[in-house]
């Protein structure tokens, strides 16, 4: 069924779809709509679940580690400090390998405070053992949600997957969203019963002292379920379009084919940036778009595959790793080494704490692109 | 006079199952996606760092519950008076400690 | 693609506007995608909304600096300091303000094409009583003057719109758009 709904409440509709049973939040500031949905939704018994509101992100998403580890589906959500504050248990639920699903409004981190998009949030946790999606619009957060528990609870996978939406330009933007009717969400994404879980008919001891000896090991596991998500996310993204008509991948390539200049984008920028790729294709520049989609497992095969061709790779990052370059720039740059592509690239740093990324700013970078030193960054739109 | 509560006789049922039996990790495939006890609990016996083990006094005792409820582990069965389980206890005296009575003493486990 | 930009001040419900007649649009079976300027808003101060109709599915993400239809829900704004309405607007794009005034009396009518179109939204929600005398709610009953002059949703769209976005009074408010597509000029 087809509505109009904005980016917070795709999500709550895609955690209600997915048939959450537990939902655990706090409620106050950066939190956003997505969960004040929820609890109605649960308090109006449209969706059979419990509620649980907790005095802090690192509480919530510790709540959802203890129903996870009982054996049921958890949603939560946070953005921004929420999501840095959770950062010890986002480890925890990685590595106890519970397939939570987490949606993650994007915005600034402060001081000073923002309530903006910006992906700094999330790109920070990147190394806590979470799969990450970057949606483009309302319909990819519903969809995102519903295939991230199909992905995440596979056997293979059973690793938490984080889908991120943009503040404001998804999160408070209206848009037409299609609805998938339970039953039909049912069969794509049938109930949760995982292998491990808490059960005092066969006790067992989760997440104990773990040696030299194991240690190593329970990382390399994770590493092989990394490799199998890889396959899984477009296994799953194909099996979602053959049956709901949306066909979802890793990366998605916009005219890239007789391009020169790629622009390598996430999340709204990747929309607008597919725009004014027709725009300056009018005026005769051969511009293409590859939106990275899914930024954990980092999906480099497809980068160095749509990139070959490339003369130019131009990388749009609305994010900073402080005292290097864009987070998506330096492992672009890392899959194009690997592949023994020696092509121009450019790390674009723009869109920070909200600052809008129109067509014109996109026809502005590529220009700079076409005019500057290769294998450098560039802060766009900095006020000289 | 503190006040005496009626403790539930619970014990925790050892029988061990034929799968239950302990698994040892060689090989990366043997190894569970988690840090998660292959067997059960029941065979995963936890108290092998225990240096002094602690001893209920029933006739000290007044059924508090205090070392039930404050055993981390938990290695108290809530009887009457507690008993404590030896294969999980790991000798913290926590239990010792908060027995308001002084019923509960140390004994090396060393000698 | 038709982008409309809607200025008005907060408090007056130039978000609900953008969001009606997206949803107006979208009954119609178009595309659509509304949002407010994202700022840090207090009653009173200038605010912005923006809505796009397609009938494509809409990539972009971003804010609309080149409208072809603006909406003004409240006239003071017009040449206000800080405030330039008319920014960006296309060539020949239709400008909707509140007004009493003829169209005629706004000196861009006319120029570069602009269409100025003008209604008393503000007397017509006076007399369906929306909201108090001294602060008459405009936002539903604009967006009928919006249908009119725009052609690009229906009235009876818009009508279902308000009652699946209002919460209360919504016979009187869609009884005020309908007013203002009737008395637009
Ligand atoms: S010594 Fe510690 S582990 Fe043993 S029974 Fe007492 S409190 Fe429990
Ligand atoms: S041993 Fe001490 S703490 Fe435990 S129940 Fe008896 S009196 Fe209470």
């Amino acid at each position: 069924m087809k509505t109009v709904m904005n980016g917070d409440f795709a999500a709550s509709y895609g955690a209600m779809t997915s048939d959450v049973k537990f939902v655990a939040a706090y409620p106050i500031t950066p939190q956003t709509l997505i969960v004040e949905k929820l609890s109605e939704l649960v308090a109006d018994g449209e969706l059979d679940a419990s509620f649980v509101k907790v005095e802090s992100e690192h509480s919530a998403m510790a709540a959802c580690i203890g129903a996870q580890a009982a054996g049921i589906r958890t949603f939560t959500a946070t953005s921004s400090q929420g999501l840095l504050l959770m950062c010890e248990v986002l480890h925890w639920a990685a590595r106890a390998r519970l397939p939570i699903v987490l949606a993650n409004v994007n915005r600034a981190v402060a001081p000073g405070w923002s309530i903006w998009a910006d992906a700094q949030d999330s790109i920070s946790q990147r190394d806590t053992g979470w799969m990450q999606v970057y949606a483009e619009n309302n319909q990819d957060v519903y969809d995102s949600i519903l295939m991230a528990y199909k992905i995440a609870e596979d056997n293979d996978v059973l690793l938490p997957m984080m889908v991120n939406l943009d503040a404001f330009f998804l999160s408070h933007t209206s848009e037409v969203v299609d609805l998938i009717d339970n039953d039909k969400a049912k069969e794509f994404l049938p109930a949760y019963d995982p292998e491990y879980k808490l059960d005092p008919k066969n006790p067992r001891a989760f997440g104990a002292l773990t040696s030299p000896e194991h240690y190593f090991e329970f990382t390399y596991k994770m590493f092989e379920a990394m490799e199998v998500a890889k396959k899984k996310i477009t296994q799953v993204g194909k099996e979602f379009g053959d049956i709901f008509g949306r066909y979802y991948d890793m990366t998605e390539s916009y005219k890239i084919d007789d391009a020169e200049t790629v622009l390598v984008t996430f999340g709204t920028i990747a929309g607008t940036a597919k725009e004014s790729v027709d725009r300056l294709r009018k005026e005769g520049k051969k511009v293409g778009n590859l939106k990275i989609r899914v930024f954990r497992p980092f999906p480099a095969e497809q980068i160095i595959d749509a990139l070959k061709n490339a003369k130019r790779v131009v990388v749009i990052d609305r994010d900073y790793s402080y005292g290097n370059e864009g987070a998506f720039y330096t492992e672009i740059k890392g899959a194009l080494y690997d592949a023994n592509l020696r092509i121009d690239t450019y790390g674009m740093i723009a869109g920070l704490g909200g600052r809008d990324v129109s067509t014109t700013v996109i026809k502005e970078i590529v220009e700079k692109a076409e005019t500057s030193e290769p294998n450098k960054t560039y802060f766009i739109g900095v006020k000289k | 006079m503190l006040l005496q509560l009626k403790l539930p006789s619970i014990r925790l049922n050892k029988e061990i199952s034929v799968e239950e039996k302990k698994i040892e990790l060689n090989k990366v495939d043997e190894f569970p996606p988690m840090p998660v006890s292959l067997g059960s609990m029941r065979v995963n016996k936890t108290s092998s760092w225990r240096n002094f083990r602690p001893i209920i006094d029933g006739e000290k005792c007044i059924g508090c519950g205090i070392c039930w409820k404050f055993c981390p582990e938990p290695a108290i069965f809530p009887t009457n008076p507690p008993e404590v389980d030896y294969d999980y206890c790991k000798g913290c005296g926590i239990c010792i400690a908060n027995c308001p009575v002084d019923a509960i003493t140390r004994q090396d486990e060393t000698k | 693609m038709i982008e409309i930009r809607l200025h008005g001040r907060g408090g007056q419900g130039a978000v609900k506007a953008a969001e009606i007649l997206a949803r107006a649009a979208f009954y119609d079976g178009k595309v659509v995608q509304s949002f407010p300027f994202f700022g840090v808003e207090r009653r009173g101060a200038p605010v912005q909304a923006f809505t796009r109709i397609s009938d494509d599915v809409i990539r972009i993400h971003s804010y609309i600096y080149e409208p072809d239809v603006l909406v003004v829900l409240d006239p003071t704004l017009i040449g206000a300091e800080g405030v330039n309405i008319l920014d960006g607007l296309q060539e020949n794009g239709k400008v909707v303000i509140n007004s009493s005034k003829k169209p005629e009396d706004f000196d861009f009518h006319g120029k570069n094409g602009i269409k100025v179109f003008t209604v008393d939204a503000t007397k017509i929600a006076i007399e369906h009583k929306l909201g108090s005398a001294s602060a008459p709610i405009v936002n539903t009953a604009i967006v009928g003057a919006i249908a009119k002059v725009t052609g690009l949703v229906t009235i009876g769209s818009v009508k279902k719109a308000i009652f699946d976005t209002i919460p209360r009074y919504q016979e009187k408010n869609a009884a005020a758009a309908e007013a203002t597509f009737n008395q637009v000029k």
